[in-house]
């Protein structure tokens, strides 16, 4: 297990580094620059950089040095500084702006992954046992119904029945006498009254596709020979059920975490831009539009970081569920 | 002991000739594609989303005939015109006619906010009628037509079918359009996809070790990472000064560069089984170069697993363009695709005076729906052996 | 010489109804297991052997239910190495008695007329009556340790504690033959071999003593030199716990070898039953004769590449012939009798039967 472990650890360090040169070709894409842009936009707000900070700058990003060079500078001041680079449209470090948001972010999708969770796994259940019962092609109708619905689209809905018929705001994380006040448990216990909108709204289209998923590896299961060992023992099949074929079809069930978080912490950026909370997705596309690219690119990468180490812990899971991978 | 298994006796007493046996192969081969579409006709819902996609295609062809206007133009005096609903038949003396008509509009100013709303007048009456001579078009850059399927039959007044934008335009026309664009940029990134997909899943699965693992990491890598962040950095770097034409096809390619992935795993499950069988042996050992044999026989040999692995990956493509263009961050007018339109509905202030606006959506619901019956359909029928 | 019947299967059918229509996979099946004795069931492939194994347990895969028939199981008054749960008193079976075998037999109880998901088959299962499968590859539950599958069988049954139950278990490892059986206790299937894995499987069958093994092709997936040694441990065993032995099989040597008894069966029917011995050296039915013909004899001479097949193909199973179902590819078929009645069994002698129109009498 230990050893497993480590392999996993190691592995990470080159998807780490990749995600970082993504990163840094995503700050690099637009033409010319980012000190250019800054002079510009500057220039075009009256203001005058000295040329003393623009030098100073020049230095600190290694601007005019080929890029390999960039890229480490960057890279040095992560990992040694904690410095991911300035904000330009804030005038402040990213470092600054980012952490807050991140920490929601997590929060929210973290939050989502537990409800699409725990919606499709007995749904899932239910779908294959009853196969062909109205429940079961209930399940699938709306199944493929939350998959064509994109999650921006239900926010809108959700918004607008809220403020038509409720006259009511859904937007937001917190209420407005908590939002600028400091953590206190008040505050948490308003986090999740709020949290519930957004976690259904991004949870849909996962929630549509794990069920789906849950229901065909049941069905794969349920066909195989142990489950007549099984019931040949005399288990009573309640029992038998979820000792063997649901057990056994939990392990994919867990390993899609690897492709269910991306599209969680995606739909998570896109809901929260719309219902405008106070996580990474609208301060992201805000940076996008005014090609703040240190702060973009370092939303990116941390988004993309967070996903891999969630994956990671999902491996784990999977390890400690299927003696199989353990052992290998 | 006597090791004779029943099992093994064989049904028949002399082996079948050579020739029977090809008579026998070509019969399957050709029955092959007749035995999918019994299998997939048997399937009410996939028959259902295959129309309904066909129909949405249609669509998309005809666009400039069945669109009242063109999708750019601005009136100002009809800003957020609701919907007008279309009536067939007029009560007259005599009963009912055949003569189509829409009521008009009057304004309303709300006194409290002094803003001015459109309120349909019943009073009031527009003539409407089928293939009408409106605003003149190039049928698919041809040829000059001013035919429309369904309109005003007065050029001066408009009709909002489904209401009209902040900016008086009308959205069943802009949405129209907007069919052609949305459906084919789902077309074309899956081309685009399926040529990335099919050639490095492909070598994945063809060559195996080392090449396969690193391809494999490749795509675990980009499996891994959020796609929308990343398409939305990725988008965000176009610049904005490109031609309409040239940023929906910078669009298609950053959406397909992310999009292979599905199709490439498809395709080398499919080689890396098909490697070992018999026929591609043989033409390996005959001396055919790599290229020719993936080509003319292993792509032949799981077709129609592509056809609906591709056809499934379209509705991903489409939602990828829905919300990066709903985000500004994709395709940009002029050009019209079903998330453009949905970036008016960003505020709630408009959804809520403008609940219309949010109609675009239920044509990607529909296209999405469809696309996804249809495909898996398609996917069971492709595959023999399941039930 | 003749041991008490244990089980009795009466005109049993089994059908499965599926969208294309119903697949009558076991169609009036009658014979008879006698404790403490082998029975081998023989038949090409798809002639309802497994479905009629399974039809004993009531674990007949859906949409297959038994339609008709009885399977009385005569439950022997035993106890050996454990104590029942349940007094036999509070079993709401039919209960009356059996006079040929009183002192031995307490009760019978039609299996088919149990529910399939009740509580009186579930405690049949694996405690009375178990059964072991073709591939012990997939057997077994691949996540779960040999052991907590074994001891789940014995504390499902008996009264014993779960550390009562290992030492059980690992007791029931050794004798089924797997080295350093403490140890393997703890190991997962997929570390085991196949040979080991079907032993896995034999002990976990053994583990409630039952009364009935049923054995369903238990040495197709395992090499040549392990099906010897896993026939010769079934052997042993049967010796030693007294069970008897349903043992399905496709191979003629295999029954040579093992059976006390021999059922025939073509088509989801039996066409002929008996003794080993009348059943080798006096077959009867047009069918076992052509079975038996296609054994390939040492001495026999060398240039006859082909074995005697049968002639034909099995009928496919909507489609089933009139009258005697082997008709269509028979060498004795009468023409006008045999397509048109389906033959009854004809007894031969005590336990001979053949279901064959040609030894009607007249
Ligand atoms: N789950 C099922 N659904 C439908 N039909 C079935 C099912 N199981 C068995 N059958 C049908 O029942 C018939 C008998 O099957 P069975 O498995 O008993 O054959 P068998 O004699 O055990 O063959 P084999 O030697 O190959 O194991 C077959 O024709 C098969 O088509
Ligand atoms: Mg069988």
């Amino acid at each position: 297990m230990l050893q497993f472990l480590l392999r996993r650890l190691l592995y990470m360090i080159p998807t780490m580094i990749a995600i970082s040169i993504v990163a840094f070709v995503i700050i690099q894409l637009p033409p010319g620059d980012f000190l250019t842009t800054m002079v510009a936009s500057m220039a075009a707000q009256g203001e005058d950089m000295d040329q003393s900070a623009m030098r100073a700058l020049e230095e600190q990003y290694g601007l005019g040095q080929p890029v390999h060079i960039q890229y480490l500078k960057w890279m040095q001041g992560i990992l040694f500084r904690g410095d991911f680079g300035d904000s330009f449209g804030w005038n402040k470090p990213v470092s600054d702006l980012v952490w807050s948001r991140l920490a929601l972010t997590f929060v929210l999708s973290l939050a989502s992954l537990l409800f699409v969770w725990a919606v499709a796994f007995p749904i899932g259940i239910y779908s294959a046992v009853k196969q062909y019962s109205i429940g079961d092609y209930f399940a699938t109708f709306i199944g493929f119904l939350g998959l064509a619905t994109p999650n921006f689209l239900l926010a809108l809905i959700l918004m607008y029945i809220a403020f038509k018929f409720f006259n009511q705001s859904v937007g937001g994380l917190f209420s407005p006498e908590y939002t600028e006040a400091p953590w206190s448990w008040g505050k948490v216990a308003d986090l999740f009254a709020h949290l519930w909108v957004p976690v259904v709204i991004i949870g849909t289209a996962g929630t549509a596709s794990l069920i789906r998923i849950m229901r065909a590896n049941l069905l794969d299961e349920l066909r195989k020979p142990y489950v007549v060992t099984a019931r040949a023992k005399g288990l009573p099949e309640w029992r038998l059920l979820f000792k063997y074929p649901v057990r056994i079809a939990l392990n994919p069930f867990v390993s899609t975490v690897g492709w269910v978080l991306p599209t969680l912490v995606s739909g998570a950026a896109i809901v929260s831009i719309v219902l405008s909370l106070p996580t990474t997705g609208p301060l992201l596309i805000r940076a996008l539009l005014q090609q703040d690219m240190y702060l973009a690119a370092s939303f990116i990468m941390l988004l993309s970081i967070l996903t891999v180490i969630g994956t990671l812990v999902s491996d784990l899971l999977l390890a400690w569920l299927d003696p199989r991978i353990r052992m290998e | 002991m006597a090791v004779t298994d029943v099992k093994t006796l064989s049904p028949e007493a002399v082996a079948p000739g050579a020739a029977e046996a090809e008579i026998e192969s070509s019969v399957s081969v050709a029955s092959q594609w007749q035995l999918m579409w019994w299998k997939f006709r048997k399937h009410r819902m996939a028959m259902a989303g295959g129309i309904v996609t066909l129909i949405i295609y249609a669509i998309a062809l005809f666009v400039e005939f069945l669109a009242p206007s063109s999708p750019g133009v601005i009136r100002a005096d009809y800003t957020w015109a609701p919907p007008q609903r279309l009536h067939f038949f007029r009560q007259t003396d005599e009963g009912m006619r055949w003569d189509p008509y829409v009521n008009g509009y009057k304004v309303e100013i709300d006194p409290e906010a002094l803003k001015r709303t459109f309120v349909i007048d019943e009073e009031q009456v527009v003539d409407a009628g089928f293939f009408v001579k409106g605003e003149p078009y190039e049928m698919w850059g041809l040829w000059e037509m001013d035919l429309h399927f369904v309109g005003s039959t007065d050029p001066e007044v408009p009709i909002y079918f489904l209401g009209a934008d902040r900016m008086g335009r009308d959205l069943l026309s802009s949405m129209i359009y907007g069919t052609r664009v949305s459906m084919s940029i789902g077309l074309l990134g899956v081309f685009m996809s399926f040529f990335l997909g099919i050639m490095l899943g492909g070598v994945s699965g063809f060559y195996g070790g080392t090449v396969d693992n690193l391809i494999q990491r490749i795509i675990e890598f980009i499996r891994s990472i959020p796609t929308i962040p990343l398409w939305m950095g990725l988008a965000a770097a176009l610049p904005t000064d490109w031609p309409p034409l040239r940023i929906y096809f910078g669009i298609t390619i950053i959406l397909s560069f992310i999009g292979w992935t599905g199709l490439a795993r498809v395709v080398r499950g499919r080689f890396l089984s098909l490697r070992t069988e018999d026929f591609v042996m043989a033409a390996r050992l005959d001396g055919a170069n790599e290229v020719t044999t993936i080509w003319r026989h292993m792509v032949p040999s799981f077709f129609s697993h592509i056809i609906a692995s591709l056809t499934l990956s379209i509705p991903g493509m489409i939602l990828a363009e829905t919300s990066l263009s709903f985000l500004g961050l994709g395709l940009r007018r002029p050009v019209v695709s079903w998330g453009v339109l949905l970036q008016e509905a960003q505020n709630i202030r408009s959804v809520a005076t403008a609940p219309w606006l949010l109609i675009p959506g239920l044509a990607v619901l529909v296209a999405v729906l469809a696309l996804n019956f249809f495909g898996d359909g398609l996917r069971d029928a492709a595959d023999p052996y399941n039930r | 010489m003749e041991s008490p019947i244990l089980i009795e299967i009466r005109n049993l059918k089994t059908h499965f109804y599926l969208d294309e229509g119903t697949v009558q996979a076991v169609n009036g099946v009658d014979f008879t297991i006698h404790q403490h004795k082998t029975l081998c069931v023989v038949g090409e492939s798809g002639c309802g052997k497994s479905v009629t194994a399974r039809s004993i347990l009531q674990i007949v895969d859906q949409p297959g239910r038994i339609v008709e028939g009885e399977i009385l199981y005569h439950r022997p008054d035993r106890l050996a190495a454990f104590s029942r749960r349940d007094a036999m008193s509070n079993e709401n079976g039919s209960n009356d008695s059996n006079d040929s075998n009183g002192s031995e037999t307490t009760e019978i109880i039609d299996l088919a007329a149990l529910n399939p998901r009740g509580r009186e088959i579930r405690e049949i299962r694996g405690q009375d009556i178990s059964m072991i499968f073709q591939e012990p590859m997939t057997s077994l539950s691949p996540i779960h340790t040999v052991g907590n599958q074994i001891t789940e069988a014995i504390t499902l049954h008996t009264d014993l504690l779960e550390d009562e139950a290992k030492e059980h278990a690992i007791e029931l490892l050794r004798r089924v033959g797997i080295p350093r059986p403490d140890e393997r206790f703890d190991t997962y299937p997929f570390e085991l071999s196949g040979g080991m894995r079907q032993r896995v499987m034999i002990a976990m069958a053994l583990s409630c003593n039952p009364a009935l093994l049923i054995a369903d092709e238990p040495t197709t997936a395992v090499d040549v030199t392990t099906q010897a040694q896993i026939l010769e441990l079934l052997e042993e065993l049967q010796d030693e716990f007294g069970m008897a032995i349903m043992l399905i099989t496709h191979d003629l040597g295999v029954v040579a070898e093992m059976a006390d008894d021999v059922v025939v069966m073509y088509l989801g029917q039996v066409v002929e039953r008996g003794d080993v011995d009348s059943i080798f050296h006096d077959p009867k039915h047009p069918y076992t004769q052509a079975l038996l013909k296609s054994i390939p004899r040492l001495g026999v001479s060398r240039n006859r590449q082909r074995l005697d097949s049968i002639r034909g193909m099995v009928p496919d199973p909507y489609n089933r012939p009139t009258g005697c179902m082997f008709g269509p590819r028979c060498d004795h078929f009468m023409p006008g009798r045999c397509d048109a009645v389906n033959p009854p069994a004809i007894q031969l002698g005590p336990e001979r039967e053949v279901n064959c129109l040609l030894y009607e009498e007249e």
